[in-house]
């Protein structure tokens, strides 16, 4: 008696989503935070709309990618907090003593990360909207804004993923979070790469992958279809992607050394 | 190895790193519907032996069979065959009882029918229907045993690994577990691997002990066959008078060989039987020496392991068994 893989799949991204809503620590940070830093940044960077060749009067409108980039963000803590957690507790031993295969363990916790990232997704918008932000690239626009954001999100997750197979550590997870943090603010963020007057943060921000995961975002909300930016945002996130999901499948095999 | 459909291992050995032996060629053999009680202080390879025999760990060498399958070779089919209580009692708090078993059914892979039925009947058997709805962050110990004990058997296992199920539950919570474990093995034929740390446990529950000590086991039978082996009784006198240890020990001396006890006492097992008692009262009298405490001991496991190891097992713990590392799974 053995269950398929999409019943597997779909029983453990169940599980990660009721916890993931049952614990507020978890589920409210990524929907309120980047929000908040979206008003200040808003509020404090307006007059950056000033200065000669930025891209839009709207400083809202140039700063909504950021939000959508720093919850994809807390993904990395969710998936990777929890599955840490199930290492901690022995809750992985209880599911390797099941017919569970690894991949359903990794795209099941990922589930719960695409989940909470929904409903993140239309939470920044419609909060972006309700608050004047207008998306150049129509309806459309908005649903490829959520395509990519998925994208970006299951990388992190996945990275979180790898991270508390690598080290069962819950900690080590977090300790993941500054660094991430770090990589978003050294990119453009802020401003776009051409307007940063600082020699080094603009070389930094010119090799870093998240600007231009922040640029193929932001082109769809100020200015409609930009192929380029959208080819560079969507093939850095799906490489992250691979990246996360070939490195969190090998640590589950080191991890779940069940014969 | 023969197709037993129970459990066998033979020179069962793992090491973890830095050189650490945790199981020391064990071999070992549980008939079909036993309840094997796998006794010995904490650090001596118990759970380490549990997680070889669940497929859990890859053992070092040597070879085991569980339900007639090889536990290297054939983990799936092990896995199939087993369910397994671990020490943690592993749960998540953020579900509850019901999702719990919503959870382990589905991947078990029943059907949607019957993973409700299912649940709600191991539910009910374990005393935790009215709970069930209740998530199990709130759960006490016992309620937390007896969910672990449910999510085990989810699938209808021939064989139950149960590892120190009671260790921290009240009298009446391990109670009630003792009297479900003996109900699977004598109704429903279960095979049943248990490891404890307590003597009365093994004692009232297992079939057949199997005391285990830095990695090795070190007596293996009956509870009343090995205790039988052990043979004699023991006499423990406390002097009302400290200083007079020493008469003490001189005259118990001649009833029987001294060996360890209570700090302030003196213990001998005696060369004859417990009714050299009356005997023992009256050269403590004749010497007039006023004991504080006089007590003959029926020979218990406690004893056998004593007489096995050179040390009592009641806090005789050990240094924690090594975690496992992560490491390749073998091909």
């Amino acid at each position: 008696m053995s269950s398929s893989l999409g019943t597997q799949i779909a029983t453990l991204a169940r599980r990660s989503i009721v916890r993931t809503m049952r614990q507020p620590a978890s589920a409210i940070p990524p929907l309120v935070f980047p929000l908040v830093l979206l008003a200040v940044n808003t509020s404090g960077l307006d007059a950056a709309t000033r200065i000669p060749g930025f891209p839009t009067d709207s400083y809202l409108d140039f700063a909504l990618a950021f939000a959508f980039l720093q919850g994809a963000m807390f993904s990395t803590m969710n998936a990777g907090t929890d599955l840490a957690r199930d290492i901690q507790t022995g809750f992985l031993n209880r599911l390797s003593l099941t017919p569970m295969r690894g991949a359903a363990l990794i795209a099941g916790h990922l589930g719960g990360v695409l989940a909470l990232a929904l409903v993140q997704a239309v939470a920044y918008l419609a909060v972006g909207l309700i608050a004047g932000a207008s998306v150049q690239a129509g309806v459309l626009g908005a649903l490829v804004i959520f395509a990519l954001f998925f994208l970006i999100a299951l990388g992190f997750g996945a990275l979180g993923a790898f991270m508390a197979l690598r080290t069962g550590s819950g900690e080590a997870v977090q300790g993941l979070f500054p660094l991430m943090f770090v990589l978003l603010f050294l990119s453009s963020m802020s401003l776009p790469r051409n307007l940063i007057e600082i020699g080094w943060f603009r070389t930094v921000a010119t090799i870093n992958p998240v600007s231009y995961l922040v640029e193929g975002v932001r082109s769809l909300i100020i200015e409609g279809w930009n192929g380029e930016a959208l080819g560079l945002a969507f093939a850095i996130a799906l490489g992250l992607v691979a990246l996360g999901v070939s490195a969190a499948s090998l640590a589950l095999r080191t991890r779940l050394v069940r014969t | 190895m023969t197709d037993v459909h129970g459990i066998r291992a033979e020179a069962l050995v793992r090491d973890f790193k830095g050189g650490v032996r945790a199981v020391d060629r064990i071999d070992l053999e549980v008939a079909p519907g036993e309840i094997y009680g796998f006794l010995g202080p904490n650090g001596a390879g118990k759970s380490t032996t549990v997680h070889m025999l669940t497929t859990l760990l890859p053992p070092t060498s040597g070879r085991a069979s569980v339900a007639g399958f090889d536990v290297v070779a054939e983990g799936p089919k092990v896995r199939s065959a087993i369910g397994a209580a671990l020490q943690e009692a592993a749960l998540d708090p953020y579900l509850t009882g019901r999702e719990h078993l919503r959870l382990q059914t589905a991947l078990h892979g029943l059907s949607r029918d019957e993973r409700s039925a299912r649940g709600d009947e191991l539910l009910a058997r374990v005393g935790l229907s009215d709970a069930a709805d209740r998530r199990v962050g709130g759960y006490s110990g016992g309620m937390k045993r007896r969910l672990d004990l449910a999510l085990a058997l989810v699938h209808r296992p021939e064989i139950l690994f149960l590892d120190e199920p009671t260790t921290g539950l009240d009298v009446q919570s391990r109670t009630a577990l003792w009297q479900e474990v003996g109900r699977l093995a004598k109704d429903e034929g279960v095979t049943v691997f248990l490891t404890t740390q307590y003597l009365e446990e093994a004692d009232v529950l297992a079939d057949r002990v199997g005391i285990i000590d830095h990695g090795r086991i070190v007596a293996e039978g009956t509870p009343e066959s090995l205790k039988a082996e052990i043979g004699r009784p023991s006499v423990e006198a406390v002097p009302a008078d400290p200083a007079e240890h020493g008469a003490v020990a001189t005259v118990l001396e001649r009833f029987g060989d001294p060996i360890p006890g209570s700090p302030v006492g003196v213990t001998v097992r005696l060369r004859g039987s417990e009714a050299e008692l009356a005997e023992i009262v009256r050269a403590l009298d004749a010497e007039d020496i006023a004991v504080a405490h006089l007590q003959v001991h029926a020979p218990t496991l406690d004893d056998v392991f004593l007489a096995k190891t050179g040390r009592s097992l009641e806090g005789a713990g050990a240094e924690p068994e090594p975690e496992p590392e992560p490491e390749a799974v073998p091909a």
